[in-house]
């Protein structure tokens, strides 16, 4: 698919930086909150673009690997947001919860800090120790619905 | 002559008051929480998304809740919210290979990668009522093994025979159709019927997916697998040049197996079905996928003798918040359309009364 090719051929900062993104799109408030909080030295914040909330056309495969089609739309809250540094930052993530999209975007503009990067990198580590720990949950549950066959052998006598 | 009528706004006033306390109910009982919608019951909350055509749970929890669990009107309620939104953009394909699965059951193989996952099903329960859920007795920790291997998908394997046909192909030069933003047309092409089939009527599709069950366009279907899980939903972002993930979205999919065709260019395979549905509901996606593959007629020179092969027939009635508002309209006043019906058949009715009198001939001519 061209979307992981382009994933791979991505230089090394904007592959983290995604990652980072990645991660900031499941953060739960309170997670996102902490960490805002934890910073002593904050830097200035000015809006850009939103917070805002709209519509992402969800896309499938005709057959799963085939041809797109447009499955259906998914609400979805974005901010763009500027240091007084300069640095640009973009937060976007399902749901209409726009206050995580502020913040998103926020720690997206701290990463690209030499200064803050650190404190942003614990929240990433943060929110993938938690996630891991939920897929995993959610794995060993649905392992242990999975069917063990065994076949009826017939007496030899 | 036009006449104007007015009146009934302090009626529908009221009638809108008495509808929010007969929503709220008994007040001496707690008022259901979205959280408890989201959460206990689920399944309807998936429903309305599905067929609202938008993701997300909490709304259409919400939804469920304002129309007192009517889900069709819930699906209007969310249909109609999508519409004051803007439309950010697509998202790239989600990837249903890499799904994070809580259920996978084949039909088709019973030892395969991945094995059979049953996960949190209906299936093999007694369908008895349970006393213990009015106790709200305590509900046991889900069991916990460790995960196995991938879970593989079932097309792939015989895939990798040669004996199925592949993920569907649009012909070369198609533009992805979006019904959101163009009126329908007939003949519709595959990846528009799936959008449409995706967000149809359940009951509708199920009728119709039985009704080729039952010989009204038979396709001889295996369930090659049903998988629901987690996917992740990725968006292009222009200013970064790359996709970026929003989060996980979970969806049903439904790969059917059907029987074979081949021609003098093709050596005989098995055709396919596709279902891909918001939400946990395989019983919507099954029947997708059965419709889905009875609508491709044109590919595979198949004579149109059933409902469930025409699409026109399928698509047309298939979006119940259409079917909702026209069969609904009906309740609506149509005084003088009625009073125009009223006066014709009262001077039919003079007609028919005066060619009586005057004779059989008349008669006659009168029931002509």
């Amino acid at each position: 698919m061209d979307a992981t090719q382009k994933h791979e051929a991505l230089p090394d900062p904007a592959a983290e930086r995604r990652e980072g993104m990645r991660l900031l799109a499941r953060a739960t408030l309170a997670e996102l909150a902490g960490a805002w909080e934890a910073i002593t030295d904050s830097p200035d914040v000015a809006p850009v673009r939103g917070p805002e909330t709209g519509l992402v056309m969800v896309r499938g495969r005709i057959g799963g690997g085939g041809d797109a089609f447009n499955l259906g739309e998914a609400t979805v809250s974005r901010a763009t947001v500027r240091l007084a540094s300069g640095e640009i930052g973009h937060g976007q993530m399902l749901g209409t919860d726009k206050e995580r999209a502020r913040f998103a975007a926020i720690f997206d503009a701290l990463f690209q800090t030499e200064r803050h990067r650190p404190a942003v990198e614990a929240l990433h580590r943060l929110i993938a120790a938690r996630i891991e720990a939920e897929d995993r949950r959610k794995a060993e549950e649905t392992a242990a619905t999975r069917v063990d066959f065994f076949t009826m052998v017939r007496g030899d006598d | 002559m036009y006449v104007a009528v007015k009146g009934g706004e302090a009626a529908i006033a009221n009638a809108h008051r008495l509808l929010a306390d007969r929503r709220r109910g008994d007040r001496s009982l707690p008022s259901i929480t979205i959280e408890q919608v989201v959460e206990q019951l689920g399944l309807a909350v998936d429903r309305v998304m599905a067929e609202a055509s938008l993701y997300d749970p909490a709304l259409a929890a919400l939804a469920v809740r304002q129309a007192r669990g009517d889900m069709i009107e819930a699906i209007f309620i969310l249909r109609a919210y999508r519409t004051t939104l803007p439309r950010f953009g697509y998202s790239e394909p989600v990837d249903t290979a890499t799904m994070k699965v809580e259920r996978r059951v084949s039909a088709t193989y019973k030892d395969l990668p991945g094995g059979q996952l049953l996960g949190p099903t209906f299936d093999y329960t007694h369908r008895l009522l349970d006393p213990s859920l009015i106790a709200d007795e305590a509900v046991a920790e889900p069991a916990a093994k460790e995960p196995g291997e991938h879970v593989m998908r079932v097309s792939d394997i015989l895939d990798g025979e040669g004996l199925i046909e592949g993920d569907g192909r649009m012909p070369e030069g198609h533009v992805m159709g979006d019904l959101t933003r163009e009126p329908m047309e007939f003949p519709m092409a595959r990846d528009l019927r799936l959008q449409a089939l995706a967000r149809g009527d359940e009951g509708f599709l199920l009728a119709l997916a039985y009704s080729t069950q039952r010989g009204y366009g038979r396709t001889h279907p295996f369930v090659g697998e049903v998988r629901i899980g987690e996917v992740e939903v990725e968006l292009d972002l222009p200013e970064l040049g790359f996709a970026v993930s929003l989060g996980l979205i979970r969806v049903t999919e439904c790969q059917m197996v059907n029987q074979f065709k081949g021609s003098a260019k093709q050596p005989p395979q098995f055709t396919r079905g596709y279902g891909l549905v918001f939400g946990q509901s395989e019983r919507k996606a099954m029947s997708m996928s059965l419709v889905d593959r009875a609508l491709r007629t044109d590919e595979f020179s198949e004579d149109i003798v059933a409902p469930a092969q025409d699409q026109e027939f399928v698509i047309s009635h298939a979006d119940n918040v259409q079917a909702t508002g026209f069969v609904e309209h009906l309740k609506l006043p149509h005084y003088v359309d009625f009073q125009a019906e009223l006066d014709l058949v009262r001077r039919m009715r003079r007609e028919y009364e005066a060619a009586r009198a005057g004779g059989e001939d008349g008669m006659k001519e009168a029931a002509e």
